[in-house]
């Protein structure tokens, strides 16, 4: 389980978050929603120690993050940025490889080969193996980098807006794979997400933040009102009935 | 695929070796008769042993260098330290002279240097690296304008120094294999090996952080320590051959940049054994230049920075995206 | 306006400070006594030596802005973009080629490859992925150390290498009435940027958006370009190698100012001069009576005053 306390973060005299504190559910996607600014990549970023926090702890399976050998926490949880990017010349099948680092150390066994296939299959990228990811469109290298964190093979998966710059087809590919993940392998899939309908309709839970402090938090049933979506975004929303779930209306 | 990368990389180390074996051969006894060869071998010898040290210890550099700093087109050369060997030659032939007590014969002065140049060159990364929470440029800029301050401050001294005293400071101011001292090359080979083996435990953690920062972190590699490990054995590498020969700036852009086309892999246990070669084998071919056909009129070391400053332009105008 | 007339004065009480600093004693009192020289003194080195300063601080701070916003890059000047390089190697091939040149044809010689060689740079850092700001004056420097390799090259086959490291010095000391005159040729070019001042904030903002804006992009960066490499070839062929003025008064007028060109041109103008002045005062009592070159003074404060900017710069845009 994923919890926090007091986490604050200033940059000169500037808190960009401030006392945030939740404890995450263990399972299912978790999403993180706020306006631009609001401090949401900046917790992800703390809580997969990117980052520095100013003030406050965070604490992974009940051991405080400082405390954690940093190889060791690498196999239990890993973290994909916003738009990621390589000088090198690395193949898909190799970077995939890379997410056994934290198991192999370099060296791969049959099991770490077996988890690499699987993610390039789960990802559908089997037939890019070979192929350099500076030559992939930005939507494959996505997936490439998805298929990575999914052969690294940890229990919390954290994606900084996975679905940046992403056509519907593959955003809605991403997020049903990341539910599948998360009901198969029991994984704690956290993630930053722009479209509020993808939350309405993947995500168990919810934190909304708003100007650096936590402000909801709860199941997704729960935070898909349009009086809580209206004060996060400071909009008129409506929610209304779709389909079995909620859907969010701001168009207009 | 990986099969067939693995053949290329095995044909490229074949060709190196021949080619390096071949350049050797031509160097060592181009030239010679019988009443040379007394004289001419073990010089040689020297030389070639001196270039094996320079070439690892600056091949080494330039690999790690370009992996913690993400770029491609960067090289140790430019983090200033040329610039303070300069700056320490200068001090000490304004101040002592350019007879017995400034020359670069005994060790203890070699030593100094070497623990000088070191020594500050890593607090000062050391220090950079801690203050900014771990940003790499800062490190290098902050390392290039102490660089661009000890230059200017050895210009000013360099215009009011003596002619006749110049012109052994020119001497040291370009990098030149024709005084070397074969005791002070064991010194640097050992400071060279020594580094080699630490660094390369740590090659396949440097093969992940090719990724960049935040990958590498996510993967549990520990970002801060090995990059700083890293920035300690380029300055103590890059003094070492300094130290031994003279400045050779832009050396290092040009083989790492070279290997990278033969090898193109981001394996480090490839990469540097392959910058290594084709270091060595610049050097020796930068040899036979500067000895057969220029007759020892230019230093070797004012030739590669040439040949290395074409090479830099070339490859900034060849690559798309930087 | 009653700080324009501050800024004035103080320029003009500095500037008469720095007439009356020297190993020549000047005094108020003896100056028009005709025996002793003063007034010729005064005449043929003090006066040119203030103006080449007031001129070569301000029209070289002024290029830095012009270049910074063109390449939206604040740690953009001609000393972290290779231009002064450039310069030097042009000086170099026209001593070497033509030794009895005319200084007008040795500042032409640098223009042309100054200009050519910042127009790589430009191109360069166009290619270069907007990940940190830091890098484009790492790749800029480099390319500076790589042409200087060249002149290095060169100067040694010559055997120039000292001659080259005195003229390579930023130095007012050796400026006298016939030898610097051609520094004015910033003066007009400064004015000739502020006429193009919207122009460069508008190139500023990006190639899209000055499309959008009804600029021609390519058109208003080679201006710039062009403005910058004339100021720059003129410093160096004048007087030598002026280092780190466009970087850090521009950042530093900024700070206060904002980053209209228009708005800030005066300002940036005001402070290179003042900035020159001072160093230049400092160089000569530093070690008094010896004078320490204003090249030397500059590289050692300018970098101090770099690593703070960058070291605010970094959290300031991170």
């Amino acid at each position: 389980m994923i919890s926090f306390t007091n986490i604050s973060k200033k940059y000169r005299e500037e808190f960009v978050l401030k006392e945030a504190f939740a404890a995450l559910p263990s399972e299912g996607i978790i999403a993180f929603i706020g306006g631009n600014g609001a401090g949401k990549s900046t917790l992800l970023n703390i809580i997969s120690r990117l980052l520095n926090a100013s003030g406050g702890s965070v604490f992974i399976d009940g051991k405080n993050l400082c405390e954690w050998n940093t190889r060791e926490l690498a196999k239990k949880l890993t973290i994909l940025g916003q738009s990621p990017y390589s000088a090198a010349r690395i193949t898909v099948g190799e970077l995939v490889a890379f997410g056994r680092f934290p198991h192999s150390g370099g060296n791969l066994s049959e099991e770490d080969k077996n988890k690499i296939s699987e993610a390039l299959a789960l990802t559908e990228m089997e037939h890019l193996r070979g192929r350099f990811i500076d030559e992939l469109s930005g939507g494959q290298r996505q997936m490439a980098y998805i298929a990575m964190a999914i052969a690294q093979d940890t229990k919390y998966i954290l994606f900084d807006e996975p679905l940046n710059n992403l056509d519907m087809n593959r955003s809605v590919k991403i997020m049903k794979l990341l539910h599948r993940l998360s009901r198969e392998r029991a994984k704690s899939v956290l993630i930053v997400v722009h479209d509020i309908n993808f939350v309405s309709f993947y995500a168990d839970y919810v934190v909304a933040l708003k100007n650096g402090r936590i402000k909801y938090a709860g199941d997704t049933d729960s935070i898909m009102r349009s009086d809580i979506l209206c004060d996060i975004y400071d909009t008129d929303i409506s929610v209304e009935p779709y389909g079995g779930g909620k859907i969010c209306v701001y168009y207009k | 695929m990986r099969n067939s990368s693995k053949r290329l990389s095995a044909a490229g180390f074949s060709a190196a070796l021949v080619l390096l074996a071949a350049l050797s051969a031509l160097y060592l006894f181009g030239g010679v008769s019988a009443e040379t060869w007394d004289y001419n071998i073990p010089r040689r010898l020297n030389i070639l042993a001196a270039i094996a040290v320079v070439g690892t210890a600056v091949g080494l550099s330039a690999v790690v260098f370009q992996t913690v700093t993400e770029n491609y087109v960067l090289t140790p050369g430019i983090m200033g330290l040329d610039n303070l060997y300069i700056f320490i030659q200068t001090l000490i032939i304004y101040f002592l002279g350019s007879g017995e007590g400034g020359m670069m014969t005994s060790s203890a002065h070699f030593l100094l240097t070497l623990a000088l140049m070191a020594g500050a060159s890593v607090g000062v990364f050391v220090f950079m690296f801690r203050i900014n929470g771990g940003d790499v440029y800062f490190v290098v800029l902050a390392g290039l304008v102490f660089g661009i301050a000890f230059g200017g401050l050895s210009n000013f001294m360099q215009v009011i120094i003596d002619p006749s005293e110049f012109s052994v400071l020119e001497g040291r101011m370009f990098a030149s294999f024709n005084r070397i001292n074969v005791d002070l090359l064991g010194v640097s080979a050992a400071a060279t090996a020594a580094v080699f083996l630490w660094l390369a435990a740590d090659f396949k953690k440097l093969d992940v952080l090719s990724l960049g920062r935040n990958p590498s972190i996510a993967l549990g590699v520990e970002y801060n320590r090995t990059v700083l490990k890293t920035l300690v054995s380029v300055s103590i590498l890059t003094s070492a051959a300094t130290v031994l020969v003279g400045p050779i700036t832009f050396l290092g852009i040009l083989i790492v940049s070279i290997a990278r086309f033969i090898f193109p892999t981001y394996r480090h246990c490839v990469l540097v054994p392959g910058t290594v070669f084709i270091g060595i084998c610049i050097l020796v071919f930068g040899m036979l230049i500067a000895e057969r056909m220029l007759q020892f009129a230019v230093p070797l070391g004012v030739i590669i920075n040439f040949a290395g400053g074409i090479f830099f332009i070339g490859l900034m105008l060849k690559i798309k995206r930087l | 306006m009653a700080f324009r007339i501050f800024q004035c004065v103080f320029l003009v009480l500095i500037s008469a400070i720095s007439i009356f600093v020297g190993v020549a004693d000047i005094s108020i009192s003896e100056l028009f006594n005709r025996e002793n020289g003063q007034m010729q003194i005064l005449l043929s080195s003090r006066i040119p030596r203030l103006l080449a300063i007031l001129a070569a601080g301000s029209s070289l701070a002024v290029s830095g802005l012009i270049m910074q916003r063109i390449t939206r890059n604040r740690f953009v000047s001609p000393t972290t973009a290779g231009t002064m390089e450039w310069c030097r190697l042009g000086v170099m091939a026209a001593i070497l080629l033509l030794p009895d040149a005319p200084s007008s044809l040795r500042v032409a010689c640098a223009f042309t490859v100054s200009l050519a060689g910042t127009m790589l740079f430009i191109g360069i850092v166009n290619r270069i992925r907007n990940r940190s700001i830091i890098l484009v004056p790492l790749v800029g420097i480099m390319l500076g150390g790589v042409v200087n390799a060249f002149s290095t090259f060169f100067a040694y086959r010559y055997d120039i290498v000292q001659n080259m490291a005195s003229w390579l010095q930023g130095n007012f000391s050796l400026v006298a009435a016939g030898n610097y005159e051609l520094i004015y040729l910033g003066i007009p070019l400064m004015f000739l940027s502020y006429f193009y001042a919207d122009k460069f904030t508008i190139a500023g903002m990006g190639k899209n958006t000055a499309s959008t804006l009804g600029l021609n992009h390519a058109a208003a960066v080679r201006a710039g370009l062009v403005i910058v490499t004339v100021i720059s070839s003129v410093t160096v062929v004048g007087v030598g190698n002026i280092p780190f003025v466009g970087l850090i008064v521009p950042n530093i007028v900024s700070i206060y100012k904002g980053d209209s060109v228009k708005r800030v041109l005066w300002d940036t103008a005001w402070f290179g001069a003042l900035l020159v002045l001072l160093c230049d005062i400092a160089g000569r009592l530093v070690l008094f009576p010896y004078e320490v070159p204003i090249g030397i003074i500059l590289s050692v404060l300018g970098s101090t005053v770099f690593l703070v900017l960058i070291a605010r710069g970094k959290i300031a845009y991170a």
